[in-house]
C-alpha cells in the first residue's frame, strides 16, 4: 500500500479530521494524528487486513525544548508480510518543571516491543504512558531526578555523594 | 572529600527489585543472577523468581553500561558521532558505523556518489565483523553451558580476523573506519591476498565447528525444546536478526532492504526448521548463526574477486573523494535501518536544517528489543536452562544500554 492510500483507510475510518498533517518530506512518510485516538488507530492499522503492520520497529520520544514548548512521540511501524512503512506521530504540551508528566496512550498491548521502548521514553524523556502495565525508570537509576534528553536538562551536583560533573 | 560515600540503602533505592517479599509464595525465593556474573554477558543483573529449580520470573534490570549515546549524539556533529556507535555494539563496530553512514548519506542524498569500490570494502569489512560476532556469539555460548572448547578455538580464528581488521584500520575492535561519504582509508595492499588466505583456512574450521559443537549430543540435549520462541511472539516482541530467522521467518534485511551492494551478492538466508527439537529453541539460533557464517564466507569471496578484478585498487583511487566537509542535512526526519550480527539496527535522526548537529538521534537498538523477549521465553524453566537461554540471545549490554 502507498502512503496515500493508508491515509485514505484511516479517514475513512476514523473521519478527516484525525489526520492533522502530513509530511512527505520525511522518510518514510509521517502523518501527524491526535493524542487521544493514537491507540485505537495503531490497533486499528495492525489488525485490519490491508495494512496490516505487524512490527513496531522503533519508537522515539522528542522533546522540542521551552520555546516550542511540546513533545512529540513518534511510532515507525513496518508490515512484514506487505513490506510497508508508516512514520505515526503525536504531539503533546510539554509540561513545566514539577508539573505532571504529559501523558499518551500506550501501545504497549499491541505491540510488545513498545512495553520497553515506552519505558525508556519514560525515563530519557519524560513522558507518561497511560495504561501502561509496568511504567518504571530502565536505564537511569530509580532514584536519579530528571530526564536527560531534555533540551533545558541540568546535570545533579551528586548522586549518591558522587560528583556528576567530571 | 572521598570519591563515595556509602549507604547501606543507595543500592536499595537505585535498583529496587520488581517483587517483594511480602508479594511472593512462601516457597518461593528472589534471586539475584548477577550485575558481575559470566553468564549475563556484560553486566545485567536478573532478578528471578524461584520456586526451587523452577524459574517463576525474571525482571532484567539494565542500564549498569548506560551513557547516553542519544545527548552525546545530539551534542557533536554527525561525523564525530561515529566512534560513539562503535561503542555501543563493540562486537560489531563496522555493522553498526554502515548502518549510522548510510542514515547520514541518505539525509544528504549522496548515496548515489558513493563509488563501487568504496560500498565494496564497506559490506567486505563488515561480513568479516559479522564472523567476529558470530564467532564471539557461538564461543561464549559454548563456555555459558559448559564446554570450553569451542570458546578457545572460535577466539583463535576471532583473533585472525581482527588482525585483519586492525591492519585496515589501525583498531581492534571500535575502528572509525567508514566515514560518511567515504573510508577513512583504502584497503592496504596485499589485504584482498591475505584475506583469501584467512578465508580458505577458515573454511574446513567450520565443518570443524559444526561437527565439534552444533552436533554434538551433549550440546543437543542441553539446547534442543529449550527456550523455544514462536514466530508470531517474536514478532510482536521487535525480535529480529537470527533470533527471528531461528523461529522459522526467512526475513533478512540486507535481502528485503537491499541496501548497499548486496542486491549483487548471492547468498542464502538460513532458518531454523527445528530439526532437533522445535523450531525456535536454543539450538535452532545457534544452528542459524552457524550457518550464517558460511553465508558470510561466501559475500566476502565475492567481495575479494571483484575488489581484485574490475574494482581492482588503483592510483587515482581516493576513499575519501566524497567526504562532505560540513555535514549539514535538509530538515527531515529519517529512519534508516540495516542487518547487524545481532538483528535489525535502526536510527531516527531529526535534522532540523540549520545546523550540524542532529536536534534528535535515537538508537533502536537490536539487543534491546531481543532482551525484552527473555521474561516471556524463560517462565517455568529450570535454573540451568536460564543461563542457555540468555545465551542464546545473544546480546551486548554496550548496545541494551546504550
Amino acid at each position: 500500500m502507498t502512503f496515500e492510500e493508508i491515509v485514505e483507510l484511516i479517514s475513512s475510518e476514523f473521519g478527516e479530521e484525525v489526520i492533522l498533517e502530513k509530511d512527505l518530506t520525511s522518510s518514510p512518510e509521517s502523518l501527524f494524528v491526535p493524542v487521544d485516538q493514537v491507540a485505537k488507530i495503531c490497533r486499528f492499522l495492525y489488525e485490519h487486513e490491508a495494512t496490516y503492520f505487524d512490527f513496531l520497529s522503533c519508537l522515539t520520544a522528542i522533546d522540542n525544548g521551552p520555546q516550542i514548548n511540546t513533545m512529540e512521540v513518534v511510532y515507525n511501524l513496518y508490515s512484514i508480510p506487505f513490506d510497508h512503512h508508516l512514520m505515526l506521530k503525536v504531539v503533546v504540551p510539554r509540561n513545566e518543571e514539577g508539573k505532571a508528566l504529559p501523558e499518551v496512550p500506550s501501545v504497549s498491548h499491541i505491540w510488545r516491543t513498545a512495553d520497553w521502548h515506552e519505558r525508556e521514553a519514560f525515563d530519557l524523556v519524560g513522558i507518561a504512558f497511560k495504561n501502561h502495565p509496568d511504567l518504571r525508570r530502565i536505564l537511569l537509576p530509580a532514584d536519579w531526578k530528571g530526564n536527560p534528553l531534555r533540551k533545558d536538562y541540568q546535570d545533579l551536583e551528586t548522586y549518591h555523594g558522587i560528583k556528576v560533573e567530571y | 572529600m572521598p570519591q563515595y560515600q556509602y549507604h547501606k540503602d543507595h543500592l536499595l533505592k537505585s535498583e529496587p527489585n520488581k517483587y517483594t517479599e511480602e508479594e511472593i509464595k512462601s516457597d518461593e525465593m528472589i534471586l539475584s543472577v548477577g550485575p558481575q556474573h559470566p553468564s549475563t554477558h556484560g553486566v545485567m543483573r536478573l532478578e528471578v523468581i524461584t520456586d526451587g529449580e523452577i524459574v517463576k520470573d525474571v525482571v532484567p534490570h539494565l542500564g549498569f553500561l548506560h551513557r547516553c549515546f542519544e545527548k552525546h549524539a545530539e551534542s557533536m556533529p554527525y561525523n564525530q558521532t561515529i566512534p560513539f556507535v562503535d561503542r555501543m555494539d563493540y562486537l560489531a563496530a563496522m555493522n553498526s558505523e554502515h548502518a549510522y553512514v548510510m542514515g547520514v548519506e541518505r539525509m544528504l542524498g549522496i548515496e548515489k556518489d558513493i563509488s563501487p569500490r568504496v560500498e565494496f570494502i564497506r559490506v567486505l569489512v563488515a561480513e568479516l565483523n559479522r564472523l567476529a560476532s558470530h564467532f564471539l556469539a557461538i564461543g561464549t555460548y559454548g563456555m555459558d553451558i559448559g564446554a570450553y572448547t569451542p570458546f578457545l578455538w572460535l577466539m583463535r580464528d576471532r583473533e585472525h580476523i581482527l588482525r585483519l581488521l586492525e591492519w585496515t584500520c589501525g583498531a581492534r575492535m571500535l575502528y572509525n573506519y567508514i566515514w560518511v561519504g567515504g573510508l577513512f582509508y583504502d584497503l592496504p595492499v596485499g589485504f584482498e591476498e591475505r584475506c583469501k588466505e584467512f578465508i580458505d583456512y577458515l573454511k574446513p574450521k567450520l565443518d570443524e565447528l559444526y561437527r565439534l559443537i552444533i552436533e554434538n549430543k551433549i550440546f543437543v540435549e542441553r539446547t534442543a525444546n529449550i527456550g523455544v520462541l514462536p514466530m508470531d511472539l517474536a514478532i510482536n516482541y521487535g525480535v529480529s536478526g537470527p533470533i527471528l530467522r531461528a523461529s522459522g521467518l526467512k526475513y533478512d534485511l540486507r535481502r528485503v532492504d537491499a541496501y548497499s551492494v548486496y542486491p549483487e551478492l548471492e547468498f542464502d538466508i538460513p532458518i531454523g526448521r527445528g530439526e532437533m527439537g522445535t523450531v525456535g529453541d536454543c539450538w535452532d539460533r545457534n544452528y542459524v548463526r552457524v550457518k550464517e557464517c558460511d553465508e558470510s564466507i561466501r559475500i566476502i569471496e565475492q567481495c575479494l574477486e571483484r575488489l581484485q578484478s574490475d574494482l581492482k585498487r588503483t592510483r587515482d583511487f581516493d576513499p575519501q573523494a566524497h567526504v562532505p566537509k560540513k555535514i549539514r542535512p535538509k530538515k527531515q526526519d529519517l529512519y534508516v535501518r540495516a542487518e547487524n550480527p545481532k538483528g535489525e539496527l535502526g536510527f531516527f535522526f531529526r535534522a532540523d536544517g540549520r545546523s550540524d548537529i542532529p536536534f534528535r538521534c535515537k538508537a533502536r537498538s537490536c539487543c534491546f528489543s531481543n532482551l525484552s523477549v527473555l521474561p516471556e521465553i524463560s517462565k517455568g524453566v529450570m535454573i540451568a536452562d536460564l543461563i542457555a537461554i540468555v545465551g542464546s540471545i545473544d546480546f551486548v549490554m554496550g548496545e541494551v544500554d546504550r
